[in-house]
């Protein structure tokens, strides 16, 4: 296997001019696009996700990290694509009605990403049509709603109802988070997990689509 | 000191208000609106609230302006009135209290982040500038820089705060880290203390981001870090959901049991965040008679 440990260390240390750059010389040097997610990128954003949660980086670190995985993944992407590998699952991300509050789905989205999702980014304020479309014709397995704000708690609720009036509730798994969320919450609108942290957003969606 | 901050901590401790957003909502505002331009369109359903706040016996109350910085208003395509709604915004305050209570009106984040080149400090600086500008023509008699994460737009918006003459209270929100004990960008409440006081701030604090107890330690913190007088506004607990609504379950008595506490621990100004309501400052005054 090359050695990509500096890319490794690259994201890790958030610098995507150089997580960039030894993105590109990895792909000209034939190194399979599907491995150097695997291999390292992967293990590079587990890596910050572990400082994160034991208080070592805090947002500014982990927005820097997944600045630089987003550099990687826009060079590997296109190449993921040509050699037709499949995503581990499609998730379609936003923040929920009402919220405009997108620093926590940002983070998780690149996380989902640099964990072999397919992340279909619907942005804040998002209507529960838009996720219900996000399954119906782009075939999102994954539905990830997030909110910061108590007042718009109510429209994960809403986002759950509409996807079971539209009879698409079974065809997709659910999961929600945001600073007012906790287990009991979730379990209460009967989402099918909660991510707590980025890092763990990632762990449940890795088992909801293994499911 | 301000003379004004003076007076008010020359009879002990001073009691705010508690959350806003809520009681407007509860008087029609629907969910994911923003507040601010009812100040234009609803002066009376505001003013409602500021009275509720005064009747309450709030010593101290805030404005219906949090959100009401240009860069906020943007996100609603209403920039341009950005002067008027928070002047509106003092002035509505300032009618409610009728001399009964003190307006210290609000600023709030920009929801932008500096660091990811959302925004910029010019910006920012601009966007504060005119809006403490329209809150000190508005009658405010202070202004209140709050729930603040980011240290450097703490800081921009201080110092703008502070150009109006003003005294300025700034208050940052710690709910990150297993402790609850620093922002989300990492702050400790040393560093806080410090960069709020750097820029200028003649009160400092802490409001939102978690239940009144884990404001004791925070307030003991803050407290030892600087000599400015403390400003605490907790909330009402975490939410749960009940019938599809988010509810805080703390009750006032159960808020104002804690607040004996955080007067030990240093606190100054004592008040209510997201969850509270005018019963939850009658229960605070009660306490504190």
């Amino acid at each position: 296997m090359p050695d990509l440990s500096a890319l490794h260390k690259a994201i890790v240390e958030g610098d995507a001019k150089a997580s960039k750059s030894l993105t590109e010389q990895a792909l000209s040097d034939n190194i399979d696009p599907l491995e150097i997610v695997t291999q390292f990128l992967v293990p590079a954003m587990d890596e910050v996700g572990s400082l994160f949660e034991e208080e070592e980086y805090f947002i500014p670190e982990m927005l820097l990290s997944a600045r630089a995985m987003k550099e990687a993944m826009e060079l590997i992407r296109p190449k993921l694509a040509e050699q037709g590998s499949e995503p581990i699952g499609r998730a379609a991300i936003g923040t929920v009605k009402g919220d405009l509050h997108d620093i926590g789905k940002n983070l998780v989205a690149s996380m989902l990403e640099g964990g072999g999702f397919e992340v279909i980014d619907l942005g804040v304020d998002v209507k529960p049509e838009d996720f219900i479309q996000a399954v119906t014709e782009k075939n999102a397995n994954l539905i990830c709603l997030s909110t910061l704000l108590t007042t718009t708690m109510p429209s994960i609720k809403l986002t759950l109802d509409a996807l079971r009036d539209a009879g698409v509730r079974n065809n997709v798994k659910v999961m929600i988070g945001g600073a007012p969320i906790t287990q009991d919450y979730a379990d209460e609108v009967g989402a099918d997990a909660y991510g707590e942290t980025a890092r763990t957003a990632v762990l449940r969606a890795r088992e909801l689509v293994a499911k | 000191m301000h003379d004004l901050l003076k007076q008010l901590l020359s009879n002990g401790t001073v009691v705010t208000d508690g959350a806003w957003g809520t009681q407007m909502q509860a008087r029609g505002l629907p969910i994911g609106e923003a507040p601010d331009p009812w100040n234009l369109s609803n002066p009376d359903k505001v003013e409602e609230v500021a009275c509720a706040y005064v009747e309450a016996g709030s010593q101290i109350i805030l404005t219906n302006t949090f959100g009401a910085s240009s860069v906020c208003l943007d996100r609603h395509g209403m920039a341009d009135k950005a002067f008027a709604i928070n002047r509106e915004g003092a002035a509505i305050s300032k009618r409610a209290a009728q001399g009964r209570a003190r307006v210290f009106a609000s600023i709030g984040p920009s929801g932008k982040m500096l660091m990811m080149g959302q925004t910029t400090e010019e910006e920012l600086q601009a966007s504060f500038e005119e809006q403490a500008r329209a809150l000190a023509e508005g009658g405010a008699d202070a202004l209140i820089v709050e729930t603040m994460s980011d240290p450097n737009e703490a800081r921009i918006a201080v110092a703008a705060a502070k150009q109006t003459g003003l005294p300025v209270v700034a208050c940052m929100v710690f709910d990150a880290g297993k402790n609850k004990d620093r922002t989300m960008m990492g702050t400790t409440p040393e560093e806080a203390a410090e960069l709020m006081c750097k820029a200028g701030a003649d009160v400092i604090g802490s409001n939102c981001g978690q239940g009144i107890e884990g404001f004791i330690g925070l307030c003991r913190r803050l407290k030892s870090a600087c000599d400015k007088p403390i400003w605490i506004k907790a909330n009402a607990g975490l939410p749960e959901l009940v019938n599809g609504e988010a509810v805080y379950t703390t009750t006032p008595q159960q808020f104002a049991q804690h607040i004996g506490a955080l007067v030990n621990a240093g606190a100054s100004f004592v008040g209510g965040c997201c969850g509270t309501n005018p019963d939850f400052i009658r229960a605070v005054r009660e306490t504190l008679a």
